[in-house]
């Protein structure tokens, strides 16, 4: 609940059209009706997400070209499905962090406060450019697609990263 | 899910409470800080001493725990209550009612990642005006019990939280940014009835102490 609903209210401020779904409830059409997707995070006790039965669920994002953004877990699962590991780090709180180029309307080259909730970073070098480093990445983009990772939780102190995720064409 | 609901006896943890009861959640056990710092961060302090008489009318055991309330060593005392309802309830995980403060919300994450419990906030970045209209939606009879900024005195105290307080609290949030439900802690509140209440709560009597926009109720309840 509180790592969705700040996102459909995200969502709901800027008049988007969105259905929520459990992502074991994932299917073709529900996939196809959507323009973007976004993966939302969850508690650091869930790591169910993480059973290869279940990541299996995400293998979708393989073969689509739409806007994908994840959350932290969602970070982590865009990361795995791309053949990424994934490494401790714990990181609670507010973080300071710099992008090195503009990533999703977030200016370059000067301090952001986040906030962070999680205990474990992904790692993907091959398909994955960072674009923000503090003990581990903490934003990236796929090389080719319009996929983005961001570690922390954009929808607190950060929701303009969200909506600049919903205005990509 | 067996969890304790983080208790300070205002509104956020209430509502909080009953949310996760409304999820399929059992709440074994309320926990509440008694702290002598009435300047707490981290804790609500107005009539702390009558979540008893809430939790009886909740029929939940209370864990209740005085700290001395001083910065980041109140947390000890968080994590040593916490630890006792894990013990002596069993429970997985627990509830807060933080909305807006990364200081408390992060705190508390950091404390449950220790003990391996799960931390559940399902109010977590509501938006603050929907939070209150939803108070009067579930049939909640809350009162402010404190204040702490300007413009607020002495005058809000004991008011109910009722769509006359929503007209007046916007106004103050459009003239003078107060955030709507205090989550800057411009005011604190307490629960007097609830849909998790098996009978609602009488005030018997009351003090107030304070100057300004600096004041507080500690009220006695029955």
């Amino acid at each position: 609940m509180e790592f969705v609903k700040p996102i459909e209210d995200i969502l709901k401020n800027n008049k988007i059209k969105f259905k929520t779904l459990n992502y074991k409830k994932l299917n073709k059409n529900n996939l196809e009706s959507s323009d973007k997707i976004i993966i939302c995070g969850t508690s650091l006790a869930d790591n169910d997400f993480l059973k290869k039965t279940n990541l299996k669920k995400f293998d979708f994002i393989k073969y689509t070209n739409k806007p994908i953004l994840g959350i932290c877990a969602g970070m982590h699962i865009l990361s795995s499905i791309y053949g990424g590991k994934l490494k401790k780090q714990k990181q609670i709180g507010p973080t300071d962090i710099i992008f090195i180029e503009e990533f999703l309307s977030m200016e370059p080259n000067r301090k952001h406060q986040v906030y962070s909730l999680h205990g474990f970073y992904a790692e993907n070098k091959k398909y994955f450019k960072t674009y923000s480093f503090n003990a581990c990445p903490q934003a990236i983009k796929h090389n080719s697609k319009e996929i983005y990772g961001i570690l922390f939780h954009p929808e607190v102190r950060n929701k303009k990263i969200v909506e600049e995720f919903l205005r990509i064409k | 899910m067996n969890l304790a609901l983080l208790f300070s006896g205002g509104k956020d943890s209430t509502y909080a409470g009953l949310l996760a009861k409304k999820h399929k959640h059992k709440i074994s056990c309320l926990i509440s800080i008694e702290s002598e710092n009435k300047d707490s961060f981290m804790f609500h302090t107005p009539s702390i001493s009558q979540t008893k008489a809430q939790a009886n009318s909740m029929n939940l055991p209370l864990i209740s725990v005085k700290t001395h309330g001083k910065k980041e060593l109140e947390l000890i005392d968080l994590e040593k209550a916490i630890k006792k309802a894990k013990k002596k309830y069993k429970i997985k995980g627990v509830i807060t009612g933080a909305v807006e403060s990364i200081y408390q919300a992060s705190r508390i994450q950091k404390i449950c990642d220790k003990l391996k419990l799960e931390c559940f906030n399902p109010l977590w970045q509501k938006d603050q005006i929907e939070l209150l209209n939803d108070l009067i939606e579930n049939k909640f009879e809350a009162i402010i019990i404190g204040v702490s900024a300007y413009p607020l005195d002495d005058s809000w105290l004991g008011r109910k939280i009722d769509k006359e307080f929503i007209k007046d609290i916007s106004k103050l949030k459009e003239k003078y940014k107060i955030n709507p439900a205090g989550e800057g802690g411009e005011f604190e509140s307490f629960v007097l009835n609830c849909p998790l209440f098996k009978k609602p709560l009488k005030i018997q009597g009351s003090n107030t102490y304070g100057e300004k926009n600096s004041w507080r109720l500690e009220v006695n309840v029955k």
